[in-house]
């Protein structure tokens, strides 16, 4: 598990892989060969960052015909926001609520 | 080959799962386990080609839908089963019927494809969803913001923590 979180935020630590996630979010399902026609890269480069985002989940190939198209799948970031963020938001809510008991009680 | 640049209007999704291809393909398929994560619901399949499948709403969601003024049918997802190849794969056409907008649409198709690797599984959910904008936005998690839940990564990263852990993530605080 631990491994898995690790893997997600070290893909995450790159702006080419992010900038690669973005131009999948905006359209998926993009060959290798589109992908590297938006970076200044080459296409050796643009796969073993591919292939980073692939090992932490982030990215799904899926064959048609004869292109490999790489979709953006966004269950590894979902899960780190269940682990991490939701449980930020829970706190700041209940200090809120805390926040709002006090008050009221003082009037 | 003529130009690469083509819209897909197909979705895939995965996540890795500590438990066995059984126990994955039972919290798929049987509706004692599909009330208690995700969107929840029972659903209802005939595990062979031509088959049906349909989802019916818990009490809970019905509830609550009711009371934001959008009364459910008794069926919210209706398709037909074309592949049952138990644990490892399923494909099913997949319609949603809670509301008109949806309902008017054509039949998508879902694959779920249900791999053992080394002490653990990989889930894979591809939506086919040719013609059906609204129903892609749903399933999408663009609408969650309107209450409308976190489609399909919502629905799979709640499965991954009620098979690992016993206990769902949307469903503990209600």
């Amino acid at each position: 598990m631990t491994d898995d979180d690790d893997r997600v935020f070290k893909a995450l630590a790159d702006p080419t892989r992010r900038f690669l996630l973005d131009r999948l979010f905006a359209r998926d399902g993009r060959t290798l060969t589109e992908l590297e026609s938006e970076l200044e890269m080459t296409r050796f480069g643009v796969m073993k960052h591919l292939r980073v985002l692939e090992d932490a989940g982030l990215v799904v190939t899926r064959r048609s015909g004869r292109e490999k198209l790489h979709f953006l799948n966004p269950v590894p970031i979902r899960l780190i926001h269940n682990r991490w963020i939701d449980k930020y938001n829970e706190r700041q809510v209940s200090a809120l609520a805390d926040l709002k008991a006090q008050l009221e009680e003082q009037t | 080959m003529t130009s690469t640049v083509q819209t897909t209007t197909t979705q895939v999704y995965r996540v890795y799962i500590k438990a066995s291809a059984q126990a994955i393909w039972d919290a798929i398929t049987q509706p004692e386990w599909t009330n208690r994560y995700g969107y929840t619901g029972y659903v209802e399949y005939d595990l062979h080609p031509g088959g049906h499948y349909k989802v019916r709403p818990g009490e809970e969601f019905k509830a609550t839908s009711e009371a934001m003024g959008n009364k459910l049918p008794d069926i919210i997802i209706e398709g037909e089963v074309l592949e049952a190849d138990p644990p490892h794969k399923l494909v099913t056409t997949f319609r949603m019927l809670m509301d008109p907008q949806m309902a008017a649409e054509p039949f998508t198709r879902i694959t779920h494809e249900i791999k053992q690797l080394d002490g653990y599984c990989s889930l894979t959910l591809t939506h086919e969803l040719d013609g059906a904008p609204h129903l892609a936005s749903i399933v999408g998690g663009a609408m969650e913001e309107y209450g409308a839940g976190g489609g399909h990564a919502w629905v799979l990263s709640d499965l991954k923590t009620l098979l690992e852990t016993g206990s769902s993530f949307a469903n503990t605080d209600s």
